[in-house]
């Protein structure tokens, strides 16, 4: 499908950076050439041995301070798929408790002489601490409400391969954007490729300032909804509920829940997408989640030739002079 | 202890109203004679000429740890970092552990700083027992061991009827409150400035009215009770506004602003640097101005430091969970005449006024002024002198700076405490 306009810019694109922190800091060159790369990378998950040699001797940990299942699952399967070897590691907070820092851990896994560290913390900027004072390659697997690059690098293809385009592509991204680190990672990626993004939620899910980021913002879920050629819907934790953000999980979804009447004023060709897991039946219900307009299933499974491309680029591959790789 | 004699040097004594080429004869530790040419008659004589001759500085806010945690900094090294920036007198806050809130305590930091032999140390007592902001110390004994106000500082006293009555009792003594303006509820845990910077960090904010509104509920006391309300480390717009105010309707409020929140904004936090974490948190542009204005037009009294000492490992952490504060007061003077001096905002006298006489007069302190007969505290500046702040230096065991690197103006060149020099202690 139309991948053209992210693979003419590839030419000159070369992956120069150690780490994958955000999207922020990457432009849009950065950006299409690790979408290009996830697009040559996608076939090696439909072949009967689904495995290539790419990363072989190369160690990837994953370094999780915060519980995930998929995010997790998703770095090991591509890392396995190019030949690496991984470990997860789930560091609870009990280690850090007995007066153990982040940088402890990091320094031990540095003698144990790894690669990659994709690291998922509940604190923003934990990559970056790490990245700075490790000669490993760090990715960054959620920070806090920072960002989640993969998230939203995954996010990018799918849009892109099901809407082929991203330029004047209207997105909204839909709830509690204030605590969202996938929401900040799509407004810089979608932004730089040239989307429309609007911001939706009460005011009390929305940061500070949140418009000087480039983009709109409605508290009107219909306006939201009727604009749109992309709605991506936020999980609405239940502790917002709890620190007063919102009165109720039931207010919220007559709100802002996405539910199949809300829908009638949306365009036929209208994407629902969700990082996952799905509140079924507050912010999105059950038949808009499993309908026809839903790719929640294609973003996972074009994470996983995401999690390829940024792991190959982090170890090396995308160097100048393999740029085609 | 001979006689000392500060030759041809531009003697900067706002006290006595003075900014001219005079000498200075320090005898048995006091001020002997200011005048135009004084003849050595067997005096050490220091060339000064080229040099600023000025009060010692007084800091009304320095977090000096001992005791309790030794490991972020001990009287001793905060007392060397005091004089290393020109402090000869400092008011050390109540946050160790135990807290200084009663006189065994205070006593304890008396004698350490006697031993020292540096900076003189004038405590603040706690407000609160345990600074826990339930029971009231016992402020006459507090007072009677030497402190010279009280604070719970770190932690506001964030119950209402507490803080009157705590105003209303003070007033026995004629010694101020001093107040960490925050409303906790409203910090709601935040990390930083409620702003764009927060906003693109993914980090939690506190917005400035978490500060104001605290400012507010104060003055609002403070003109109930009569006590003497002072206002710690002020930030942001709103809250000198409501100072100004108040101050004209004749409210007893004094205040203190901090270098850093004249010289930084929230932009200093840049991509997670913890060494610019500090609570109350550094603001956007418009509140450093107004902050700016507000020291010049006379409602901020002061400048304090707020130095606040912690480990290296203790920084070096994730941004939410690495503790707020900066080592302060070795940098302090040069940052003030960077953002100060050095653009006219303020002259040499207005400066060394804001940072010596005014905190001495708040505390009643026999500090800041070269009077004849007062103790010789005082220091030789070079304000030629251009620096770069290197953390690894520094006599205080906080090497956390916003400022590391940068190049600064004006240097301590020689400091005496009680007539003894000092200088690189």
């Amino acid at each position: 499908m139309a991948l053209a306009a992210t693979a003419q810019a590839t030419d000159t694109a070369a992956w120069t950076r150690k780490d994958l922190l955000g999207l922020r800091e990457l432009t849009a060159e950065e950006i299409r050439l690790i979408l290009h790369t996830a697009e040559s990378f996608r076939g090696i998950s439909l072949r009967p041995i689904k495995k290539v040699p790419a990363l072989r001797g190369q160690t990837v940990v994953n370094l999780f301070f915060e519980p995930s299942t998929r995010t997790r699952t998703s770095f090991e399967l591509a890392a396995k798929r190019l030949s690496a070897d991984i470990v997860n590691l789930a560091v609870q907070s009990s280690s850090l408790s007995k007066g153990e820092t982040v940088l402890d851990t990091v320094r031990n896994l540095e003698a144990l002489k790894v690669d990659i560290l994709v690291v998922r913390h509940a604190a923003a900027g934990v990559p970056h601490l790490i990245a700075a004072r490790s000669r490993a390659a760090v990715i960054n697997a959620g920070d806090g409400a920072h960002e989640h690059p993969t998230q939203a690098l995954l996010d990018l293809f799918t849009i892109q391969e099901k809407q082929g385009r991203m330029e004047g592509l209207r997105v909204a991204i839909v709830g509690d954007i204030a605590h969202s680190r996938v929401a900040r990672s799509n407004i810089w990626g979608l932004t730089k490729l040239g989307a429309q993004v609007t911001v939706c939620g009460p005011p009390t899910l929305m940061p500070a300032r949140v418009e000087e980021l480039g983009v709109r913002v409605t508290y009107d879920l219909n306006e939201a909804v009727r604009d749109a050629d992309v709605l991506m819907l936020l999980r609405i934790q239940h502790e917002r509920q709890e620190s007063r953000l919102v009165p109720g999980l039931r207010e919220y979804r007559l709100r802002y829940g996405v539910t199949r009447e809300r829908l009638r004023a949306a365009k036929p060709e209208l994407l629902i997408m969700h990082p996952g897991p799905v509140n079924r039946g507050v912010e999105l219900d059950s038949e808009v989640a499993d309908g026809p307009h839903s790719v929640i299933l294609d973003q996972v499974t074009n994470g996983l030739a995401v999690r390829m491309a940024v792991l190959y680029l982090v170890a090396g591959g995308g160097k100048a002079e393999d740029a085609d790789a | 202890m001979s006689s000392l004699l500060l030759k041809g040097g531009r003697v900067v004594d706002p006290a006595n109203g003075r900014d001219g080429v005079f000498d200075v004869l320090i005898k048995h530790g006091l001020i002997a004679r200011v005048e135009p040419a004084i003849s050595p008659n067997g005096a050490e004589v220091v060339d000064a000429s080229g040099k600023l001759v000025t009060p010692g500085l007084v800091d009304l806010h320095t977090h000096l740890r001992e005791p309790g945690r030794e490991d972020k900094e001990t009287i001793q090294t905060g007392l060397r970092a005091a004089v290393r920036g020109g402090y000869t007198t400092i008011c050390a806050m109540p946050n160790t552990d135990p807290a200084m809130d009663s006189p065994g305590v205070v006593e304890f930091v008396q004698q350490a700083a006697g031993r020292a032999g540096l900076a003189a140390v004038k405590p603040i007592g706690a407000i609160t027992v345990g600074r826990q902001g339930k029971d009231l110390t016992e402020f006459g004994e507090l007072f009677e061991a030497g402190c010279v106000g009280l604070s719970d500082d770190g932690h506001p006293v964030a119950d209402a009827l507490l803080m009157r009555r705590a105003l209303e009792y003070a007033r026995v003594f004629g010694r101020p409150l001093i107040q960490h303006a925050e409303d906790p509820v409203l910090a709601a845990g935040g990390v930083m400035h409620e702003g764009l910077v927060a906003t693109t960090l993914g980090l939690r904010g506190m917005p400035a009215e978490s500060e104001s509104v605290m400012v507010a509920r104060d003055l609002a006391l403070a003109a109930l009770t009569g006590g003497w309300l002072h206002v710690a480390h002020v930030s942001c717009g709103q809250s000198v506004q409501l100072i100004r105010e108040a101050k004209r309707r004749g409210v007893r409020v004094t205040c203190e602003v901090t270098p850093h929140h004249l010289a930084l904004t929230d932009e200093a936090v840049g991509t997670f640097n913890t060494h610019a974490k500090v609570n109350p948190p550094l603001r956007p542009e418009q509140d450093r101005r107004a902050l700016i204005e507000g020291l010049c037009d006379g409602t901020i009294d002061c400048i304090a430091t707020d130095h606040a000492p912690h480990t290296a490992w203790e920084k070096d952490a994730e941004f939410d969970s690495a503790p707020f504060g900066i080592s302060g007061l070795e940098t302090a003077l040069s940052v003030c005449v960077a953002m100060l001096v050095i653009p006219q905002t303020l002259t040499w006298p207005q400066l060394i006024e804001k940072m010596s006489r005014a905190p001495a007069a708040l505390i009643g302190a026999e500090a800041g002024t070269l009077n004849i007969g007062a103790p010789a505290d005082l220091l030789l500046i070079d304000p030629d002198a251009r620096w770069t702040v290197e953390p690894e230096q520094f006599a205080s065991k906080g090497r956390h700076t916003p400022f590391a690197g940068r190049q600064l103006p004006a240097r301590v060149a020689r400091v005496w405490c009680r007539g003894t020099e000092v200088t690189g202690r």
